[in-house]
C-alpha cells in the first residue's frame, strides 16, 4: 500500500504501524516535497494501520497543521485507535485539529 | 519474584521500536492489560528517542535500558552517557524542546509521567543522562477485567 495518494487538492496520507521518531523523518519529507510542488488544500492523515504513536508523532502532526494553515488549507485526521486516542487527547491538539466527520472526539 | 535484564544498543533511531518492543516483552511476565503495556512501550519510547536525539547528538554511542521486575512493579533505567542536560526542571517543562528545528513537540517527559507512576531524571553535563521510571501493575484490575 503507498504511503500517499493524492487526489486533485487533497492529500491522503496513510501512517505507518508505528509512528516514532524513526518514521516521522521519513514522512515529513515525503509530504513537504507535495505539498512543495503541487497545489494541496487539505491533508488528511489516516491512522488505520497505526497502532503506536509517541511526542514524535504528535510534533509533526502539529508542523503539517502549521505548514497548511499558511497555506489556508485543511488538516483532518481519521481511524485513530486506543493508544492513538489517547496520546492525542493528551497532547491536547484535538482543540485544533479537525476530525474526520464520522469521527467523534471521546 | 525478581527479574532483571539490561539492553545495549546503538544510539540509531531504527532502534526506538526494538527497545519498547524488547521491555514490553519482558514485562508481559506481570500479566498487565494491553493499557499498561501500551503506557510503559509510549515511556520507553519517549526516553529512548531522548538519548538518541539529545544524548548523542549527530554521533553513535550506546543506550542502556535496565529493567527490573519485583513484585508487581516495573522499574526501568534509561541511561546514557552523552551530552548532559544543564537544567532538568526545564527540560522537563510541557512544551519546551531544546531543539525546536527538529519540531520537537516538547512533550516527551509529559508522557512519560502521565504514563508512569514515578519518574526520575539524573543528569550531568558532558557525562550523561540516566532517566529512572516505575510503574505498579494493577494485577487486581486485570483478575477483576478478565
Amino acid at each position: 500500500m503507498e504511503m500517499l495518494e493524492r487526489n486533485g487538492g487533497r492529500l491522503v496520507v496513510y501512517l505507518p504501524v508505528e509512528l516514532d521518531h524513526h518514521y516521522t523523518e521519513e514522512i515529513r519529507e515525503k509530504v513537504d516535497k507535495v505539498v512543495r510542488e503541487e497545489p494541496v488544500f487539505e491533508l488528511e492523515f489516516d491512522f488505520s494501520r497505526t497502532v503506536f504513536m509517541d511526542s514524535a508523532g504528535i510534533g509533526m502532526i502539529l508542523g503539517r497543521y502549521k505548514m497548511m494553515k499558511a497555506l489556508s488549507g485543511r488538516m483532518m485526521m481519521s481511524h485513530m485507535r486506543g493508544q492513538i486516542r489517547r496520546i492525542l487527547k493528551l497532547s491536547g491538539i484535538l482543540n485544533y485539529i479537525q476530525l474526520e466527520q464520522e469521527e467523534e472526539v471521546v | 519474584m525478581k527479574n532483571e535484564m539490561t539492553l545495549a544498543f546503538d544510539s540509531l533511531s531504527e532502534n526506538e521500536g526494538f527497545a519498547r518492543v524488547a521491555v514490553a516483552a519482558f514485562v508481559t511476565q506481570l500479566n498487565p492489560t494491553l493499557e499498561e503495556v501500551a503506557d510503559i512501550k509510549t515511556a520507553v519510547s519517549e526516553a529512548v528517542t531522548n538519548a538518541i536525539i539529545h544524548g548523542y547528538p549527530n554521533e553513535v554511542h550506546t543506550v542502556v535500558v535496565r529493567a527490573r521486575l519485583q513484585e508487581e512493579t516495573v522499574e526501568l533505567w534509561v541511561v546514557d552517557n552523552g551530552v548532559g542536560i544543564e537544567d532538568v526542571k526545564k527540560a522537563m517543562e510541557p512544551l519546551y524542546t531544546s531543539r525546536p528545528e527538529l519540531e520537537r513537540s516538547g512533550m516527551g517527559f509529559m508522557f512519560m509521567e502521565a504514563f508512569m507512576d514515578q519518574v526520575k531524571v539524573e543528569s550531568e553535563p558532558s557525562k550523561g543522562t540516566t532517566v529512572y521510571m516505575r510503574k505498579k501493575i494493577q494485577k487486581g484490575v486485570t483478575e477483576q477485567e478478565a
